[in-house]
């Protein structure tokens, strides 16, 4: 195993043991919590991937801004606490779709791609790099998400405003 | 220097603990979190072939599902308390007015 290999199996235990917490965890702002550990995780394994500017754009949206508006839309909603009010009745169906799923997944993941498949060597790309790429080759599809995020977040004030006139 | 099917494996948890929560909450909420597990799992699938390819199509790819995923949260934070104020519980499985 290789140095960066270690730090990723760190990562990986952290994020993964998180992930799961915040889809069992009996307290909601508790999971949001965990949930910000593992998108942490997520980060810090886009930086390990030389991902630089992905892995900090993820630190600073996901950590900085998203986690902020689920403990608002917690707070907004005065959430329950206790196993029985947020989960449904369905949970074991839902714990063998899920298990189904992660068998799958490995079955697939080991076929394409042996657990003894040779190293890479890991990609810097630049901030820089990202951005020339961004802007010469995936201009429209920038301008389309530029486009859909304004247009969100207006339809999200529509929808959460009081209506003052009824 | 790092092997692909370990950052395959842990996207793999991610995505299958996000079906577990998409499935088994009630909570609104919490849904919304889970659903943020799993683009987060996509996420980092793009990354590793990204890296693992030389290409950086896969962290602008990663870049353009954060804002998505970003506009998705807004959203449906927007609706969650919408539904608040109507129905006063955000209990996915109450949530039945279009069921006949």
């Amino acid at each position: 195993m290789t140095a960066q290999e270690y730090a990723f199996a760190v990562i990986a235990a952290v994020g993964s043991i998180s992930a799961i917490a915040v889809v069992t965890a009996r307290n909601v702002v508790h999971a949001a919590l965990y949930l910000v550990v593992a998108l942490l995780s997520v980060g810090a394994t886009f930086l390990l991937l030389g991902a630089e500017f992905a892995g900090w754009v993820q630190i600073l949206i996901y950590v900085g801004a998203i986690v902020i508006l689920f403990l608002f839309g917690l707070m907004l909603t005065k959430a329950p606490i206790g196993r029985d009010t947020l989960d449904n009745a369905h949970r074991w169906l839902g714990l063998l779709v899920a298990a189904g799923v992660f068998a799958g997944l490995v079955f697939l993941i080991q076929g394409a791609f042996p657990l003894d498949a040779p190293r890479f060597a890991v990609f810097h790309a630049t901030t820089g790099a990202v951005g020339e790429s961004m802007f010469r080759d995936f201009v429209l599809p920038f301008e389309a998400i530029s486009f859909l995020l304004l247009a969100a977040l207006i339809g999200a004030i529509v929808l959460a405003r009081k209506d003052e006139g009824n | 220097m790092i092997r692909l099917p370990f950052l395959l494996l842990f996207s793999a948890l991610l995505f299958s603990a996000g079906v577990y929560g998409v499935l088994a909450r009630r909570n609104a909420v919490m849904v919304l979190m889970a659903i943020e597990l799993m683009l987060n799992a996509v996420n980092v699938n793009l990354v590793a072939f990204s890296s693992s390819l030389n290409d950086v199509g896969g962290q602008i790819f990663a870049l353009f599902v954060i804002a998505v995923a970003a506009a998705e949260v807004g959203i449906g934070l927007a609706i969650v308390i919408l539904l608040f104020r109507n129905r006063a519980s955000i209990n996915v499985d109450e949530v039945n007015l279009l069921k006949w």
